[in-house]
């Protein structure tokens, strides 16, 4: 079996780990997503489903225009995410820039979790101090999440170790937030990449490996998916550490959503459908949900004026 | 809770099955003369669906003669752009009513309707619409100008894919210009007999095709009537043999396809997450009745421990059960005659010392079903390495280098297909050139596609089907003397 040999710190040792490890055919990836897209989720199982996938929204708010107004809005909506039905679950976290930390824990309280990106979003290049100051801050404002992104320049070049570096760093500079690296998988392009960022995040201390930003034109795929739920999978069975991963950007539907629950389920195994290991990353996904949870409740659509848009 | 998927079975509403079905000879629906019939059972369930009608003597001489009638007053004189008009028609009907044809398929043969949905219908329509294609082009098929159709082609198929076997039969043999009398499988007539339906529709004019339903004396019948040009026959190798021999000493013509005992190779440097999604689509697919199912795993030995717990990791996820739901990846076996044979051959692998290792999983109380089963520590001495089991059952054998695994793959009566999977590319084609196998899939298995040709080497049987190669098997090219002579063309 396949073990992970002492320090693996260097450019060197990472890289002849990383490229050890065994490739991924892109076409068998994808057509395994779509025969597994071919499963029918009906009634209860459905219903369940969508409880899971509303607990598991990370609901999000990533724009320049964000003012306090609009994060609190979210973040009410985040708590009682259909004010006409309390059986209705509150979502995982909210998932809001570094600066308006404070303003969504001043709604949320202890009852959520607060998510910020940091290290200088979405495109990470900046210095390394200015990245980890960027996390203190959010740390310091309330956030107990931090969405870090990897240093894809960095990564495309072979520079193993530097991408290694500041995750360890960040890491340090979040204490006992939980981080959540953040892939940039439409960058990095190949499902070989994908499969080697997610063991580089994993053996640096990531506590999830999170997709995408939402700000490339390619985010969360099911094929991306399917291949850093192998990474979880593996690294589990090589370590017995569960680590949790976040497909964000571009999931919109409820059948999407369910589609990437099943995606759980067959390949990383049930253990994973929990909140503590799987996270969607979305902001518009969760209306669909509620509107589908209302139609199985009621046996028809009532329209998107019954679901609030915050 | 947890994640437990709910039954999401497939509408029967769209099937109407006759409590009887009689033969399609010369465009209409007739019953035998001696009104013998036998009954079609559905394997999930144990439950009689229809009684069939089995074809005797004079059933299959009228059969003949309606298609030689047909093919020398209409369709032999066709041309090919009109041919090819009603082979389309019959494509999109096929598509038209695809769903019934899978629901139907689903509850007479045991496979999933996954399955059927997804491959065996939509293949059975590509397969009408890449040779309607062929019809008028036939200049081009690399036999010289104008060749000649052979005349009658007496086909029959096995129970695996009834209908994508009915496809690949009449497909190209109509193309063509030949016509065909065509015997079902005893156990899985129902879909031939909705075809029969379909050529009505399509206003195929009558005798072109006939479909005629019975057990293997039916079949004997058809290969050994005088007013047959060419017998096509896809099956066991026993029944390929004894037709090689029913016809040795006439002008009939013969492509076989027969069994196989497919190699499935993985080298070290292969992408081990989808050799593992190769290696379950090559041995479990369609309950393992697939002639050309990587029933032999080869492994590298250096990876063989973890691709061996991957695979049964991975077999745990598998959902055995009623065919008609829509999750459904392993159905029923088609008959308990089939199940025994599997059994009988799973007790020679306890027996001669291999390790047999059963997926998990919850056995219906009625029907026929064989749980996914994984034999390690094979060697290339027992049976279960060497006889086709035509079941879940795969066989794990490990090898050290490319040149052991060539040998091994190759150390077989049999020679349909292959598959190899590494990332370098190099290797694959090095392979390819060394195993002696009709069809060789580098990091796929159980692909199909009606533009290429299939077929074996060995006891594999001979001829292809699909492709341009494929149009050789009902064609005779303009300097075929030995043809001339026959007066055929």
């Amino acid at each position: 079996m396949r073990t992970i040999a002492e320090p693996l710190n260097t450019t060197s040792s990472l890289r002849e780990f990383l490229h050890g490890l065994p490739g991924v055919d892109e076409v068998g990836v994808k057509a395994r997503a779509t025969a597994l897209g071919t499963r029918s989720i009906k009634n209860e199982s459905k219903a369940w489903a969508i409880d899971m996938a509303i607990r598991m929204v990370d609901l999000t708010t990533l724009e320049g225009m964000d003012t306090p107004g609009k994060v609190r809005a979210m973040c009410a909506k985040a708590l009682r995410p259909d004010p006409t039905d309390p059986t209705v679950p509150s979502v995982a976290a909210v998932c809001v820039y570094g600066d308006m930390a404070p303003v969504a824990r001043a709604v949320v309280g202890d009852n959520l979790h607060v998510a910020a990106v940091a290290t200088a979003f979405p495109s990470g290049r900046a210095s390394l101090e200015v990245k980890l100051q960027d996390v203190r801050d959010a740390v310091a404002g309330g956030a107990d999440e931090i969405d870090m992104v990897i240093d894809r320049g960095a990564f495309l070049s072979g520079n193993y170790g530097l991408v290694n570096e500041q995750i360890i760093a960040v890491k340090v500079a979040c204490g006992t937030a939980h981080l959540k690296v953040i892939l940039e998988t439409g960058e990095l392009r190949t499902l070989d990449n994908v499969r080697r960022a997610s063991w580089l995040a994993m053996m640096a201390g990531a506590d999830f490996i999170k997709t995408s930003t939402g700000k490339v034109p390619v985010a969360a795929t099911p094929a991306v998916t399917i291949v850093m739920l192998q990474a979880v999978r593996d690294y589990y069975a090589l370590t017995g550490s569960q680590i949790g991963v976040k497909p964000a950007g571009g999931i919109r539907t409820s059948k999407d959503a369910i589609k990437y629950l099943v995606l759980v389920k067959e390949i990383a195994g049930e253990a994973w459908l929990t909140p503590d290991l799987f996270r969607f990353g979305a902001s518009t996904l969760l209306n669909d949900l509620l509107m589908q949870r209302q139609r199985m409740a009621v046996g028809h659509y009532s329209g998107p004026d019954y679901v609030t848009i915050d | 809770m947890t994640f437990e998927y709910a039954p999401a079975p497939e509408s029967l509403a769209i099937v109407s099955i006759a409590p009887s079905y009689g033969l399609f000879i010369n465009g209409e629906f007739v019953y035998p003369t001696d009104g013998t019939t036998f009954k079609t059972i559905n394997p999930a369930t144990e439950e009689v669906l229809a009684e069939m009608s089995e074809a005797n003597q004079s059933d299959v001489n009228a059969a003949v003669n309606a298609a030689r009638r047909s093919y020398d007053r209409i369709w032999s004189v066709m041309s090919g752009r009109d041919r090819a008009k009603y082979l389309f028609r019959i494509a999109r009907l096929l598509q038209e009513r695809a769903r019934e044809f899978a629901v139907l398929e689903t509850l007479d043969n045991g496979k999933p309707i996954r399955e059927s949905r997804d491959i065996d219908v939509p293949l059975a329509a590509a397969h009408f619409f890449y040779h309607a294609g062929w019809a008028d082009k036939l200049d081009y098929a690399g036999l010289g100008p104008n060749p000649q159709a052979l005349g009658v082609a007496g086909q029959i198929i096995p129970w695996n894919f009834p209908l994508l076997m009915l496809a690949w039969k009449i497909a190209p043999a109509l193309a063509c210009g030949n016509t065909v009398v065509l015997k079902p499988a005893e156990t899985t007539s129902l879909t031939a007999m909705l075809f029969a339906e379909v050529c009505q529709q399509a206003d195929l004019p009558p005798g072109v095709v006939n479909i005629i339903t019975g057990a293997g004396d039916t079949g004997r019948m058809l290969v050994e009537h005088d007013g047959i040009d060419k017998i096509a026959f896809t099956g066991s190798t026993e029944v390929g043999k004894s037709i090689g021999r029913a016809i040795a000493g006439t002008n009939k013509r013969l492509t076989l396809e027969l069994g196989g005992k497919a190699a499935n190779i993985v080298f070290d440097d292969a992408p081990i997450d989808q050799a593992v999604e190769g290696i379950v689509d090559g041995i479990f697919f369609n309950q393992g009745h697939v002639c050309c199912a990587g029933s032999r795993l080869l492994l590298q030995e250096s990876i063989a421990e973890e691709t061996i717990a991957a695979l049964k990791l991975r077999l745990q996820t598998l959902r055995l059960g009623d065919p008609l739901d829509k999750n459904t990846d392993i159905g029923a076996i088609n008959s308990p005659e089939q199940l025994n044979k599997i059994h009988e051959l799973i007790k020679s692998g306890d027996d001669e010392g291999a390790q047999r290792w059963t997926a998990p999983c919850d056995i219906p109380d009625k029907g026929w079903w064989c749980a996914p089963t994984v034999f390690t520590n094979v060697t290339q001495a027992h049976r279960i390495a060497r006889e086709e089991i035509f079941g879940p059952v795969l066989s794990v054998l490990t090898f050290r280098t490319p040149d052991e695994a060539v040998e091994k793959a190759n150390n077989t009566p049999f020679g349909l297909s292959a598959g190899i999977w590494t990332e370098k590319g190099s290797r694959i084609l090095w392979m390819a050139n060394q195993l002696r196998a009709g069809v060789i899939w580098a990091n796929t298995f159980n692909r199909f596609d009606p533009t290429s040709p299939f077929g074996g080497f060995k006891e594999s049987g001979f001829g292809r089907e699909g492709g341009i190669q494929g149009l050789a098997a009902y064609l005779q090219a303009a300097n075929d003397s030995a043809d001339q002579a026959r007066g055929t063309s």
